[in-house]
């Protein structure tokens, strides 16, 4: 039996062991400790006799300890990131087991959001397998006496051809861990053409957990001696508690006491709301109390925030000149009059919906918080927890588990915190518990945004001039009260890249104060931008009576890298040599996307139309085709989508289909039904039943995803999907019924609903 | 006192009969393989089998459930992966995976009664599934291989 190496790993363990769930803890049972100090922030990989850096550790049976330091929540990167690792070691991958690194900076970056996994941990993978082969390599030289030159490695194992000898990457881990880890600029990588997993693929490490019910997610998380937390906010954003009255509550069985929780102290960031936490023996004791609980709240300035008078601001904000955001030609002359078309789009508010509702289980004890929680960003949940209780970052240490979803959801860790709040409270461990009501009314949105989007066009339809405003609540107002316009990062998701061609643009951008929280969601500003651009160049494509993809091409203009010298361009945070917007490979991916779709034999007539629309999200090149058939009485099914795709080098191509599919049923409950509205500063939904999501009858039917083969840097795969879906969704609508969508979502859309 | 069968082992309940089943099998038993998702039976993520059937748990007191046997995720593969199972392997259905105790429940307990499903019916047995990831057309084809082993 394996040591067990400290008091707060030792109680979680019990816990899971006290119900039965033996399986479940398996993930995180340390091996035999090399020796010294328990330290519950070393991973198996740490503890392994080889362990040249923090990704990997090789044991003196052969066991190879890979560790996945990004979050699993359903792109499979726990497995895919560990995969390129065990291709550069030239590992056996039955000899591999994946170890969930705890947030800790020495990894590097964890917030798993952006799509950025693979595009900015590739080589680090690489470089961490290769040293460690290089190592292996060098040991067992050593011992035959022979030049490491002369040295190979077959799976799991180095050979020397000329003699015929072979050792195990077991039987040289003793002698390995005494050599120095080579340097970068030391290593041979592998030749492409050698890649074992690399652009094959894997399935995840966790397919048969997932589906035996034994995978272990923050909801399944538990310690000894722990209470269930169900916690009522403030209904309306920045509210606090006038009055308190629990008699009720304390009267339900199993309900211990209540707590409360302050208030936030602005910009909320990722503090917990505060409210009125009910304490109990188990969850649904803790949910009985809470409806019992009589609170009278000081609602504060937010309470007369309303969607419906909201929606009508931002689109006479968005009909006002706005900030300029970039600017093509001479866009300041006056636009053009005559052939002028020009049209309004709107997105709501839209909540993340993941199917675990947020969780979270903490720990205080002597000055240090052990939390085990579902969560993208565990450096973040460090932070906050440090920040909430005055402990030092290192006093947290944060476990990750499994995620029932994220979506960007779980990158902010204000759930985590009030868990840590509570338990420091009282003294003992506390999962607090959300209920779909509560993720959905106290979610940090996507972006409500109204844009408007004007174009004079000449005697072929092709814009002379183009002007496109857009207007939404930052996100950067989580972190600063006073910011109303769109920060960099996110304007130039989808709207400071137009990548047409054209002799006038003009990008703007107009101010908007957010009243409820702000936050990214899967694709974040690309939904809206994409929607509105993709949507508007369908529109002046059929004024012109011409075929929507070669419209398309022709506004994109010859094959060429865009030049953003002199306007703020992130770029999703790469680096712009690297990954350069090239108008050359969305070309490709629209004339890939129209091949296989038989665009060119498709023909819309009413109650059956096709769509397409094209986008570069997260360095992603994607172009979508979407069919559908509208009945009589507006009914719409999505017989079938599409999608050919541009993502650089795949690592994982099953695994980056399945993102696509998915990405189409995210963007199809977008189109339908995605709609968060506030009325007196109260969100109106609650759980499925008033946000609904698609379901498998009212989803695509097929999704065909194709993959452009690239050795081109790694670019996202997660989020680039849904935005270019949305619009040939709703370009798909429109060929069907004559009918434009301009208003998301359908069902409050008087057109459709 | 509540008494019932939970995965073949009699049990005996005395809390509030007016829990669900739900949190008597997570939160108490401790097979956290049925999950919560939304508390109203909007989403199927508790799917667990009453004799025999597919119920939400989340909705179903523990006094409805007196009497009777109630089969979890846990116990479906407990002798060898039932082929529900191991077609949702083969097609590589979850994403993250919550929904999917739920989701092969219910098309455990569908393929029982319609082992020849056509597309159709298929979406009317699985319709209150929710799957946020969106992995629909991965659980039709993984029903659709599993009935031709079933059968």
């Amino acid at each position: 039996m394996s040591q067990i190496q400290n008091v707060s790993r030792r109680r979680f363990l019990k816990g899971v062991f006290g119900t039965g769930a033996l399986i479940l803890a398996v993930r995180y049972v340390p091996p035999v400790l090399a020796q010294g100090q328990p330290d519950d922030s070393r991973t198996d990989a740490d503890r392994s006799i080889l362990h040249p850096d923090a990704f990997v550790g090789i044991q003196q049976n052969g066991t190879v300890y890979i560790v996945a330091h990004r979050s699993e929540m359903g792109t499979v990167i726990r497995t895919s990131l560990p995969l390129v690792l065990a291709d550069e070691l030239d590992a056996d991958w039955k000899r591999v087991k994946i170890d969930q690194a705890i947030g800790d900076k020495r990894y590097g970056d964890q917030n798993t959001d952006g799509s950025h996994s693979i595009r900015s941990f590739f080589d680090t993978m690489r470089v961490c397998g290769a040293a460690a082969r290089s190592m292996l390599i060098q040991a067992a030289a050593a011992q035959w006496n022979v030049s490491s030159s002369e040295c190979s490695t077959e799976l799991h194992t180095v050979v020397h051809k000329a003699s015929g000898r072979r050792l195990g990457y077991g039987d040289l881990a003793a002698a390995a861990a005494h050599l120095s880890v080579p340097k970068k600029e030391q290593l041979q990588l592998k030749k492409p053409s050698d890649w074992r997993y690399i652009a094959k693929g894997m399935a995840s490490v966790d397919l048969e957990e997932l589906c035996t019910g034994k995978a272990m997610y923050g909801m399944d998380a538990r310690m000894d001696n722990m209470v269930y937390a169900s916690i009522e906010h403030p209904p309306v954003f920045g509210g606090k508690i006038k009055s308190l009255d629990d008699q009720e509550a304390l009267k339900v069985a199993g309900v211990h006491q209540t707590v409360s929780i302050d208030p936030f102290k602005p910009p909320a960031a990722f503090q917990p709301l505060g409210g009125v936490a009910v304490i109990a023996d188990n969850t649904w004791a803790a949910f009985q109390g809470r409806k019992k609980l009589k609170i009278t709240w000081d609602n504060g300035p937010n309470e007369s925030y309303g969607s419906a008078e909201y929606k009508k601001e931002l689109r006479e904000t968005a009909h006002k000149p706005g900030k300029l955001i970039r600017s093509v030609g001479d866009s300041d002359k006056p636009f053009p009059t005559t052939n002028v078309y020009e049209a309004d789009y709107y997105v709501p508010l839209l909540a993340h919906a993941p199917m675990e509702p947020l969780v979270a289980l903490a720990e205080f004890k002597d000055g240090r918080v052990t939390a085990w929680a579902p969560t993208q960003n565990p450096q973040a949940v460090q932070a906050i927890v440090s920040s909430e209780l005055g402990i030092p970052i290192a006093d947290v240490i944060c476990h990750v588990t499994l995620l029932g979803g994220g979506f960007g959801r779980k990158s902010k860790p204000d759930y985590v915190a009030e868990a840590a709040v509570l338990s420091k409270k009282l003294g003992r461990p506390v999962k607090v518990v959300w209920t779909r009501e509560d993720d959905i009314k106290f979610d940090y949105y996507n972006a409500v945004a109204a844009m408007y989007l004007k174009a004079a066009v000449d005697e072929k339809g092709r814009p002379t001039a183009w002007l496109q405003r857009s207007v939404f609540p930052p996100i950067t107002s989580i972190f600063d009260v006073k910011a109303v316009y769109g920060d960099s990062p996110h304007l130039a998701q989808g709207w400071t890249d137009l990548p047409y061609d054209l002799p006038t643009i003009r990008i703007e951008n107009g101010p908007a104060q957010a009243h409820v929280r702000i936050g990214w969601l899967r694709s974040v500003a690309n939904i809206y931008h994409a929607f509105a651009v993709q949507c508007f160049t369908d529109e002046l494509a059929h004024r012109a009576n011409r075929d929507p993809v070669e419209y398309l091409l022709d506004l994109l203009g010859p094959s060429r890298t865009l030049d953003f010298t002199h306007v703020q361009y992130p770029n999703y945070g790469a680096d712009y040599k690297t990954y350069p917007w090239e108008t050359g490979r969305l070309r490709k991916v629209i004339e890939m996307v129209a091949d296989k779709s038989s665009w060119a034999t498709k023909k819309s007539v009413k109650g059956h139309g096709f769509g397409f629309a094209a986008h570069r999200s997260f360095l992603t090149y994607v172009a979508t085709v979407v069919e559908v058939e509208v009945s009589d009485d507006g009914e719409i099914r999505i017989s079938r989508v599409d999608t050919a795709l541009d993502a650089g080098l795949v690592v994982n191509p099953e695994v980056t289909r399945a993102q696509f599919e998915g990405a189409a049923v995210f963007g199809t409950s977008i189109v339908r039904t995605g709609e968060i509205t506030a009325k007196s500063g109260v969100i109106e939904q609650s759980n499925f039943n008033d946000y609904p999501v698609a379901r498998i009858n009212e989803a695509p039917i097929q999704t065909n995803v194709y993959i452009t083969e690239s050795s081109a840097p790694s670019a996202g795969v997660g989020e680039p999907g849904v935005p270019p879906f949305v619009a040939a969704f709703c370009n798909a609508i429109f060929a069907a019924t004559g009918k434009r969508v301009r208003d998301l979502p359908l069902s409050s859309n008087s057109d459709f609903g | 006192m509540v008494k019932l069968k939970v995965n073949g082992i009699d049990r005996a309940f005395d809390g509030d009969p007016n829990m669900p089943l739900l949190w008597y099998v997570r939160d108490v038993l401790g097979l956290t393989g049925t999950k919560f998702g939304c508390g109203m039976a909007l989403c199927g993520a508790c799917t667990v089998h009453k004799n025999g059937k597919a119920i939400r748990s989340c909705i179903t007191p523990m006094s409805a459930a007196a009497g009777s046997e109630i089969r979890t995720i846990e116990d479906l593969g407990a002798n060898g992966l039932h082929p529900v199972q191991k077609a949702w392997m083969e097609i590589n259905v979850p994403q993250c995976g919550y929904c999917q105790s739920g989701q092969i429940m219910q098309a455990v307990s569908f393929l029982g009664t319609t082992p020849h499903p056509s597309d159709q019916q298929i979406d009317d047995a699985m319709a209150g599934n929710i799957c946020r990831c969106g992995t629909y057309q991965r659980i039709r084809r993984a029903i659709k291989l599993a009935a031709g082993k079933i059968a």
